[in-house]
Parts: structure tokens; C-alpha cells; sequence
């Protein structure tokens, strides 16, 4: 008898593509949110994968802070129509201007919270029944808690302390009117897991994930792009670095890593041998112990 | 033995290296406060396994909470409501790797009422660590957790054996839970026990083998988790297939194209094979078969593919491919094994959605026909009402016929879950009894399951 085995990469790719297809067969109007990071693009890979030869049965949502960096825009433009993928984009500037929710003042304003506003306004606006992220429960402390297909009720809010079992692979993606659910297929994926997969799979990705030159500001220990967003504080100075990003968000709370690494397999190695997790490098999680839970429960990604 | 801080860093691993390393999934098990977040801690602490800007963050919460040594528990018990209360609420999935292999870790709560969240932890776990407490020694919750674990089918039981710094590393009341845990289990299903006598909390025999206790001379837990045979846990005798979806491209290089997507549940699937739709029973013969990275020579549990074949059949979501002598049970009536989350008692007579496999059905629970007593295993046939963590036996009636195999045979085409029609709930998770050429499967003794 020959061995029927996988590869954990492997593995995780058919559990992934499971999981996808769990989506478009359980709901009526799914959505994959994409925002040009290395997660949604591994996510949006698979799913290509999942459904081929047909196209995506679900549109790429993108909802834009305004404070993005621009390589990540050109990206997504370019993937959505590389893959011949519809495209839906939402400004938080837009909800901004409605009233809907209010810019944050100090010296480095993040609309990452903000986020949550358009998103929820997106999903209300196009009636989304689940949408996919490509949040890994390997990121940070709140995400390790959650499942795969993870409930929100009719506010978009997650209630960590009552979440429904999710017992094998059954997903019960049963909800009521004006619930969603929003689903991981990356739960299980390491950050090595995604470089090995970018790097299996030769998948293109935004150019500031690999080194290079680039003026910042180090606020707390933050390496900030210069942008018209931040305002230096006494005594702060931009300098020209060498660096890339481990995580792509909003620049005004990304920070860069000083890194050579201009290949995929420095970055493997670098990633191998890190001693910072990458959210480290997120200002956005540092605000307070539970910053994620909490943006989390409000509906954020 | 006490935690010195050193400076952590993730174990480097070659590409080649990296992705040849197998895999173990395992969780932890016993009652709340044995320790078993604080193991988990412990585990990636001395591993080396926690990455340096985390590690901070746990001294300064640490030190923030006024506590004196470091607590390990916080790195799995990363919700608010839980570090208010210092339980473990639900799961928390960790990942780490060893040289020797990758390992994704299931953190679950002890708390009776979080039972249910246990289950979710270990229901896809190869192995279970199974903490007691050395002063309070096997309690009802260690019994409920060690047959959960061997109703799931684990295969690997490790009984850590906790707090040893508590009872002095005394070696007769280790062999006293030893043995009052050996007798216990000898009632259940689990193929392999190990015992560690351990301290999570200062980490002997955690990494590295204790000094303090020099009368054990076994492995340390991380030696037996990287030592541990594991096996497939997947069938690759017996042919399934559940459909999720049809991909039906409408276009014109694809025109014709009509690829039944789903998972492999066991056995193995070729090109040129014939297969049988059921519940239709119609025969069809493989024409390719389409994997993640191309067309495939044959496709085993769990890869994901699309199978397209040489006829048009009605087949969608919810049917399955088998093969015609090799066939799973097409049947309306399931005796089960089930495990109640919900507040509300299980209704005997009551409506309820199940979901099995791709498919999902109304169904009526006809007969409660015994709940186990969790102390002693015995069947209860007396009182058959099933409250919240509750295990008892059952039978329903489906609308719509399902594709069956016992659970032990096909832990997906064996298990299921229940719904709650109007809260959307899962209430219960349903491990299927069934013998091959029995009528309703009603007559099997439970002796494949959990011991009974
Ligand atoms: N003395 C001693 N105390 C321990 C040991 N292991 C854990 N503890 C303590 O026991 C308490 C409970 O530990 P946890 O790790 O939170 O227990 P748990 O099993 O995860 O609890 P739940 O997840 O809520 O079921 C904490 O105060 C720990 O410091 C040990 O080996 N020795
Ligand atoms: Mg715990």
C-alpha cells in the first residue's frame, strides 16, 4: 500500500478550500474581504484554487482607510482584475464625511478602528451574509479564540464568551435575519505557513513586503512611513531606513522592520529566525491589552 | 528549575526541513484549575516558543496584576473576561514547532459549563493531555473529559499527573492516581496511556526531565509529544465522498465542464473508477479528477478536489460517491452517542436540524435509551433526561436519508451535529453507532466506543 500523505502545507490548503467552498454553499451572498496583505492574497489564492476552472463566485471587498499604502492599492487593482474578480471599495473617509463616525485626533489619527463603521455599513449595504478574512488565530490572543465560522449578531458584534461549538469539520453556518458570520479559512496558518505557500505557489505580492529604502519616524518603537498623516512630535525627525513590512494595514499604525531581506527565502529565514511576533509591529494593538477583543467585538475584522 | 527569562526565539527550520515535519494536534483536558493553560505556558516557555515582544507583554501583565512569578496561563487565556476571572473560557489554538515536529495546540477550559467548548477543542485532536490535580487526585470532571476523549476516538491519552511540588514529588501518591486513574480507564477505549508525573508551574519534567523526581523514568512531556507514533487518523479503506458544491464554469473554454466539489472522507479515488451516487444509487465511471495544484492520479482523505465524470447524473450538494461494493448505510433511522452543550434538557419527541456530512436535515429524537453515569460509566435508564454536558445514547429519525458509517469507523460519515430551529444553536454533537449488516444498527453493543 503506498502512504497516503500530505504535507502539513498541504493539509492546510485542503482544509482551506473546504472551508470555502463550506461558504459559497451555505450562503446566499459571501464576500472576501481583500485588502492586498499577504493573508487576503493567500486567501483569495485558494479560493481561485477552490472554484477553478470557474471564476470567483464571490466579489473582492476592500475597505480603504485612505491612510493605505499606495504599492497595496495598485496590488489589490491589479489582482482583482487579474483574476477577473468584481471589486467593491468603501472609503472610511466617506463615513467620515456622513457623520458616521469621527476622526481621531493626536499626532498619528488611525482610521483603523474606524474601520468597523464602513465595514459594517458595507456588509448592510450589500446585504453580505458572511464575509471571509484572512485573520489567523496565530496573530494575537483574542483571534487564538476563534473558530472558523464565527457568529455576529444583528449589531456585527462577536460575543467571545457564548460562541457556538464547532465540533470536526461540521460548520453551522444557520443564522436570522440580519446576522452575519464572518469565516477564517486561514485559522489554522502560521505566518511561516504563508511565506511557504507565497513562496510554493510563486504568487506575486505588493512590493513593500521586501526590502527597501524608505524615510521613517520612530515613534514608541514604531517605525512609521512618512505620510501626510503623521505629525512629528518635538524632538522627532524622519530618517531613511532600510526596511520592509511584515504586515500590511493602515500606515498611520503599521510599522516597518529594518530588514535586507529582498527575496522570498530571506524572508523565510528572517521569519524563521524572528523574535517579534509580527503584530508587533502594530501600533493599533498596543493601545491597550485587549485592543483587538475589543475592536473584535465592536465588529472589526 | 525556577523561570529564569532567557531570550526567546523560534526554533529555525530549512524550507525542505519545515515542510517534511509531521504533524500533531492535541489538546488539554481535566478540571479547572489543574493547570492546564499554565502547562501550555510552561511548554512554549521552555521551548523557547514565545517570541520576545509577547514574553514582555506577560511580565508587565504580570506585574500589573501584582503576581510574583510569571503567569504562564496568560498566554492562552487571552480574553478579557478570562484573565478577570483566571479560568479558561474557550479554546485558544496555539502553534509551535520542535526540530522534530509541528504542533497545533488546543488550550480548553476544565469548567464544567464550558463543556461544550472542550469538546469543540478536541474533537480534532490526535492526542489529549490529561491533567490531574496530585492533592485532589481523578475527579468527576477528569472522568467526563477521559471518556469525551475516548468517545472522540483520541488515540492518545497523557495523564499529567500536576502539582507534584505540592505533595513533595511523592512517588507513592503518584502511583496512587496512577492507579486509581488506570482503573477507571480500563473501562474506556483509549488505546495508549502515559503518565507523567509533572509541575507545570516550576516545569519539572515539562522540557526536561525533573531532578526532583528521580524515581520516574520516563520521557518528559515535550520528549513523548515529539516521540508519539502518530498515524492516520483517516480511512483510506473505504470510499467516501460528500458533495459541497457543483463548479459549473458557464463559459465557453469550459463549457462542459461540471466538477463535484468536495472532500475526500476515506478511501481512495482514481480516474476510470466506478462510482454510485447515493442515495440514488446511480453509477457513473471517473473522468478526472482536479486537485489545488492540477489534475490528480488519485485522491485520498482530506484532500479538497473536484470530480467530474463520463455522464450527466443528478447529484448535488449532499450526496456521496462510494463505490459499488464498497458501500456506507443509506438509512433514516441513527443510534448515536450524543453530547448535550445546551441549557434546555434534550427533548425526547423534539424537532431538531442535523447536519452530517455536506447535508442537512430536519429530524425528531424517538428514543433516549440510556445516559451514562460519568462517575462510574454505568448506563442509566432510569432517568433519561439529558441536561448540559450530559452523554446518553439516542436515536432519531432523519427527513431525508443520510450516508452512514459508524463513528469508529469514519469520523465523517459517523459524526454530526445538532441545531436548535429557532436559535440557530448547536446543542449537541452525535457520534454514530452502527455495524456493518445490522438492520438499524439498534443491537450493537457499544463496545467501540468510550468502553461501553
Ligand atoms: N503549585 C502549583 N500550582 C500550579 C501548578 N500548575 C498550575 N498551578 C496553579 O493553578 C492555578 C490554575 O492554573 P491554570 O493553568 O489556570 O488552570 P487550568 O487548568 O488552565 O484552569 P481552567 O482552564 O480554568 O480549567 C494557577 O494559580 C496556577 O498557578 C503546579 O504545577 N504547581
Ligand atoms: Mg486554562
Amino acid at each position: 500500500m503506498s502512504s497516503y500523505n500530505l504535507t502539513h502545507l498541504s493539509q492546510l490548503e485542503h482544509e482551506a478550500i473546504f472551508v470555502l467552498r463550506e461558504v459559497a454553499a451555505q450562503f446566499e451572498r459571501p464576500a472576501l474581504l481583500f485588502s492586498g496583505g499577504k493573508d487576503s492574497i493567500v486567501m483569495a489564492r485558494l479560493a481561485q484554487k477552490a472554484f477553478a476552472p470557474a471564476k470567483l463566485p464571490f466579489p473582492l471587498v476592500h475597505v480603504d482607510t485612505g491612510h493605505n499604502f499606495p504599492e497595496a492599492i495598485e496590488y489589490r487593482d491589479w489582482f482583482a482584475e487579474d483574476v477577473g474578480a468584481r471589486l467593491v471599495v468603501r472609503y472610511v473617509a466617506d463615513s467620515i464625511k456622513a457623520g458616521r463616525c469621527q476622526e481621531e485626533k493626536g499626532p498619528n489619527p488611525s482610521r483603523n478602528g474606524l474601520q468597523t463603521v464602513t465595514l459594517l455599513d458595507t456588509i448592510e449595504e450589500f446585504k453580505y451574509d458572511a464575509c471571509l478574512g484572512g485573520a489567523r488565530r496565530d496573530e494575537e490572543k483574542a483571534r487564538a479564540k476563534e473558530r472558523f465560522f464565527s457568529h455576529r449578531d444583528e449589531f456585527g458584534q462577536w460575543d467571545p464568551k457564548n460562541q457556538r461549538p464547532e465540533l470536526w469539520n461540521l460548520f453551522n453556518g444557520r443564522k436570522n435575519q440580519g446576522e452575519h458570520f464572518r469565516v477564517f479559512p486561514l485559522s489554522n496558518w502560521t505566518e511561516m505557513d504563508v511565506w511557504q505557500y507565497i513562496a510554493r505557489e510563486k504568487l506575486k505580492i505588493p512590493s513593500i513586503y521586501f526590502s527597501h529604502q524608505r524615510r521613517v519616524v520612530n515613534r514608541n518603537g514604531v517605525l512609521l512611513a512618512e505620510s501626510p498623516y503623521i505629525t512629528l512630535l518635538d524632538g522627532e525627525h524622519y530618517e531613511e531606513r532600510t526596511v520592509r513590512y511584515r504586515t500590511v494595514g493602515d500606515s498611520t499604525c503599521t510599522g516597518a522592520v529594518e530588514s535586507p531581506a529582498s527575496t522570498l527565502a530571506e524572508i523565510i529565514q528572517e521569519v524563521a529566525s524572528a523574535r517579534q511576533t509580527e503584530r508587533g509591529t502594530r501600533a493599533d494593538d498596543k493601545r491597550s491589552e485587549s485592543a483587538m477583543e475589543d475592536r473584535k467585538k465592536a465588529g472589526y475584522f | 528549575m525556577s523561570a529564569t527569562p532567557t531570550t526567546a526565539a523560534a526554533p529555525v527550520h530549512t524550507d525542505e526541513h519545515y515542510l517534511a515535519m509531521d504533524l500533531l494536534r492535541f489538546t488539554t483536558a481535566g478540571s479547572v484549575d489543574d493547570g492546564k493553560s499554565t502547562l501550555i505556558g510552561r511548554l512554549l516557555y521552555d521551548s523557547k516558543a514565545i517570541f520576545e515582544d509577547t514574553l514582555e507583554n506577560l511580565e508587565r501583565v504580570t506585574e500589573q496584576r501584582g503576581e510574583e512569578t510569571l503567569n504562564l496561563a496568560l498566554l492562552t487565556d487571552g480574553l478579557r473576561a478570562e484573565r478577570e476571572q483566571g479560568i479558561t473560557i474557550d479554546v485558544a489554538y496555539r502553534y509551535f514547532a520542535t526540530p522534530k515536529r509541528k504542533f497545533i495546540i488546543a488550550d480548553t477550559p476544565g469548567h464544567i459549563q464550558y463543556t461544550r467548548n472542550m469538546v469543540t477543542g478536541a474533537s480534532t485532536a490526535n492526542l489529549a493531555i490529561i491533567l490531574i490535580d496530585a492533592r485532589k487526585g481523578v475527579i468527576e470532571q477528569t472522568c467526563r473529559h477521559s471518556f469525551i476523549a475516548s468517545l472522540l476516538g483520541i488515540p492518545h491519552v497523557v495523564v499529567a499527573v500536576n502539582k507534584m511540588d505540592l505533595v513533595d514529588f511523592s512517588e507513592a501518591r503518584f502511583n496512587e492516581i496512577v492507579a486509581q486513574y488506570s482503573e477507571f480507564a480500563s473501562r474506556l477505549n483509549i488505546a495508549d496511556i502515559k503518565f507523567i508525573p509533572i509541575s507545570a508551574l516550576h516545569g519539572d519534567n515539562v522540557v526536561e526531565n525533573s531532578t526532583r523526581t528521580p524515581w520516574y523514568h520516563g520521557g518528559s512531556l515535550l520528549y513523548t509529544l515529539e516521540t508519539v507514533y502518530i498515524g492516520s487518523d483517516h480511512n483510506h479503506i473505504d470510499p467516501r465522498f460528500s458533495i459541497q458544491t457543483v463548479i459549473r464554469p458557464n463559459n465557453d473554454a469550459h463549457h462542459d465542464f461540471r466538477g463535484f466539489a468536495g472532500r475526500v472522507a476515506g478511501g481512495v479515488f482514481k480516474p476510470g473508477d466506478e462510482i454510485v451516487s447515493l442515495p440514488s444509487g446511480l453509477p457513473a465511471v471517473i473522468k478526472s479528477i482536479h486537485g489545488p495544484e492540477g489534475e490528480l492520479a488519485e485522491a485520498f482523505a482530506p484532500m479538497s478536489v473536484a470530480i467530474t465524470l463520463d455522464r450527466e447524473i443528478d447529484s448535488s450538494r449532499g450526496d456521496l460517491f462510494a463505490k459499488p461494493n464498497n458501500q456506507p448505510a443509506v438509512t433514516q433511522d441513527i443510534e448515536a452517542m450524543i453530547c448535550w452543550f445546551a441549557p434546555a434538557k434534550l427533548n425526547p419527541g423534539g424537532k431538531y436540524i442535523l447536519r452530517h456530512a455536506t447535508r442537512e436535515t430536519k429530524c425528531a429524537v424517538k428514543a433516549v435509551r440510556y445516559k451514562v453515569n460519568i462517575n462510574t460509566l454505568h448506563k442509566n435508564t432510569e432517568d433519561l433526561s439529558i441536561g448540559m454536558n450530559d452523554i446518553g445514547r439516542i436515536h432519531v429519525r432523519t427527513a431525508v436519508p443520510l450516508m452512514i458509517d459508524s463513528y469508529k469507523r469514519n469520523r465523517t460519515t459517523g459524526s454530526f451535529i445538532l441545531i436548535e430551529e429557532f436559535s440557530n444553536a448547536t446543542v449537541g454533537a452525535g457520534m454514530i453507532m452502527w455495524t456493518e449488516g445490522s438492520e438499524r444498527g439498534q443491537t450493537e453493543q457499544f463496545a467501540d466506543m468510550g468502553g461501553l
